[in-house]
């Protein structure tokens, strides 16, 4: 049975003159190595250097503040759903009143945690968000890590910083 | 002061500066070698020890020094020491008769740029690079491993095969010379007059055959890692297996030094005449020694180019290049060779020699080997 006409019978038969003595396909071989003796190489020096890794890269969480400065989580648990690592874990609490300034909506998440060894950056946390509020940064990574105590990271690491406002290309 | 003092003093010193001019090259052939294959590859290679990575060879030398140095139980102690020391004394042994200059003189003492000029200069190089054999086979056998052992045998029978073939091609340069010594050979070169041109047949084998002696690629089956591990050196560490690979890297400087003087008119470059006109004799045998020893850095460069453009042979075909291509090639450049000088046309019958091999071989693939069927 054919699938598809892609297939091609080969024949390999006796080498001619020119291909037994070989020496023609060496200056051949070598001008290509020769070739790409002065090519630009296409090494990046990995910690100096950095390249663009595109506007959806998948990287560092982060939960967005709005404009004024109120975080727009509202603990609804819909990332925690979300997420196939179960990575995600958080605890609510009310807002009382003088906080508003603080949270936006009336809920807000007191805990937040992610367990960054659990975490396979999927981006499902980020769709399923109804307040846009989690993210994953595209021009940031996760460090790596050394030790356990380190791999949980609560609202200290994750809540975006106003002085140093995340933005991503094309939000701009 | 005393002439045989000074020329004797004069000749260590120079000794002395070829010792260190080829230990410094045969170190900095590791970090060329790197680079070369990195560039070919598309990469960037060692970057990091100093500027481009120039210290490399010092951080690989402190750590081969720091490594364990490992002795198997059951090797043979004495034999497993005496290999790579053995390796890296007949590397360094060849250059003593290769002509690094003309005379020069140095503070009123007049000498030649060459360790020692001898009447059978180049006899002394091939008894050389045959001992060279030795260090890889005692090691290959004291190791007391299957790999090494068989890695030591296919060095030997290798070099032994080649050797022949590169012998053969080198009488035809003995033919043109009428002489061995490595001095006479480069001044029959002189003004542009290089074996080269006459014999590029010649060329093509002994360049051959200096791959195979090297052990380099595509030749390097005693090492091959695919089926022998490490080869002769699978058992080796530390500093010995740094003497093993130091080795080699000055057997490639040293053959292609050898080649530039049988081949590539050795110490003589263009407008030597206009040099010595200006500044002298002196200055001339220093640039002469500078055109030498660059011809030599071309050819360990074409070493690394072929290096990281061929795969390896097998050994079936290795042994089929050598004693069934190269050693007949290499007689018919003898013959051809000889009826140019008996007639007195060097040139012309090189040349039509040439046309006549492949001529030969034209017919007899159209006559005798079998076409595919279309």
């Amino acid at each position: 049975m054919q699938l598809s006409n892609r297939k091609k019978v080969m024949e390999q038969g006796e080498m001619t003159l020119v291909e037994r003595m070989y020496l023609p396909a060496i200056v051949g071989g070598m001008a290509t190595t020769l070739k790409h003796f002065f090519s630009k190489p296409v090494t990046i020096r990995y910690p100096e250097q950095q390249r663009y890794l595109g506007p959806i890269f998948r990287g560092h969480h982060i939960l967005k503040k709005d404009s004024e400065g109120a975080e727009r989580c509202t603990a609804c648990g819909l990332c925690a759903v979300a997420c196939p690592a179960e990575a995600i874990s958080m605890v609510a609490e009310e807002r009382k009143p003088g906080e508003e300034k603080l949270y936006r909506e009336e809920k807000y998440a007191k805990v937040y945690e992610i367990n960054m060894l659990r975490c396979i950056f999927c981006g499902l946390c980020e769709e399923a968000c109804p307040k846009e509020a989690i993210f994953l940064r595209h021009d940031q990574m996760v460090p790596v890590f050394s030790s356990r105590d380190e791999v949980i990271y609560g609202k200290d690491k994750l809540v975006e910083q106003m002085d140093q406002r995340y933005l991503r290309d094309g939000w701009k | 002061m005393n002439l045989l003092t000074d020329i004797f003093l004069a000749k260590a010193a120079f000794i002395g500066v070829v010792f260190a001019i080829t230990l410094g090259i045969a170190a900095y052939s590791t970090y060329f070698e790197r680079k070369i294959a990195a560039f070919m590859q598309d990469r960037i290679g060692p970057d990091r020890a100093g500027p481009f990575g120039i210290l490399q060879p010092l951080a690989d030398a402190v750590k081969m020094f720091m490594k364990e140095d490992f002795i198997p139980a059951n090797s043979n102690k004495w034999l497993f020491i005496a290999g790579p020391c053995l390796s890296m004394l007949t590397a360094l042994m060849t250059s003593a008769v290769v002509p690094f200059g003309d005379t020069v003189t140095v503070g009123g003492v007049t000498f030649d740029l060459q360790g020692i000029d001898v009447n059978i200069g180049i006899l002394w190089v091939f008894g050389i690079v045959s001992l060279g054999v030795y260090g890889i086979l005692i090691g290959g056998w004291a190791s007391n491993n299957k790999y090494s052992l068989l890695g030591a045998i296919r060095a030997a029978s290798q070099n032994i095969s080649y050797e022949l073939a590169m012998g053969l091609a080198i009488i035809a340069i003995l033919l043109f010379t009428g002489s061995l010594s490595t001095k006479a050979i480069v001044e029959g070169q002189q003004n542009g007059h290089w074996n080269i041109f006459y014999q590029p047949l010649g060329f093509l084998i002994f360049i051959i055959c200096a791959f195979a002696e090297c052990n380099r690629t595509p030749f390097d089956l005693p090492e091959c890692e695919t089926e022998l591990i490490g080869g002769y050196h699978t058992e080796y560490s530390s500093m010995k297996l740094g003497f093993y690979l130091f080795a080699e890297y000055i057997n490639m400087f040293i053959s292609g030094a050898v080649m530039a003087t049988l081949y590539f008119g050795g110490y003589d470059y263009p407008g030597v005449d206009f040099v010595t006109a200006q500044f002298g004799s002196t200055v001339a045998g220093f640039v002469g020694m500078g055109a030498l020893i660059g011809k030599a850095l071309i050819f360990v460069f074409i070493f690394m180019w072929v290096r990281w453009t061929l795969p390896r042979f097998r050994y079936d075909q290795l042994m089929g290049l050598g004693w069934s291509g190269l050693i007949p090639l290499s007689m018919y450049n003898v013959v051809v060779t000889a009826f140019g000088i008996l007639i007195g046309k060097p040139f012309t019958v090189g040349i039509a020699g040439f046309a006549l091999l492949l001529v030969g071989l034209v017919v007899y693939d159209q006559l005798f080997v079998k076409k595919k069927i279309a």
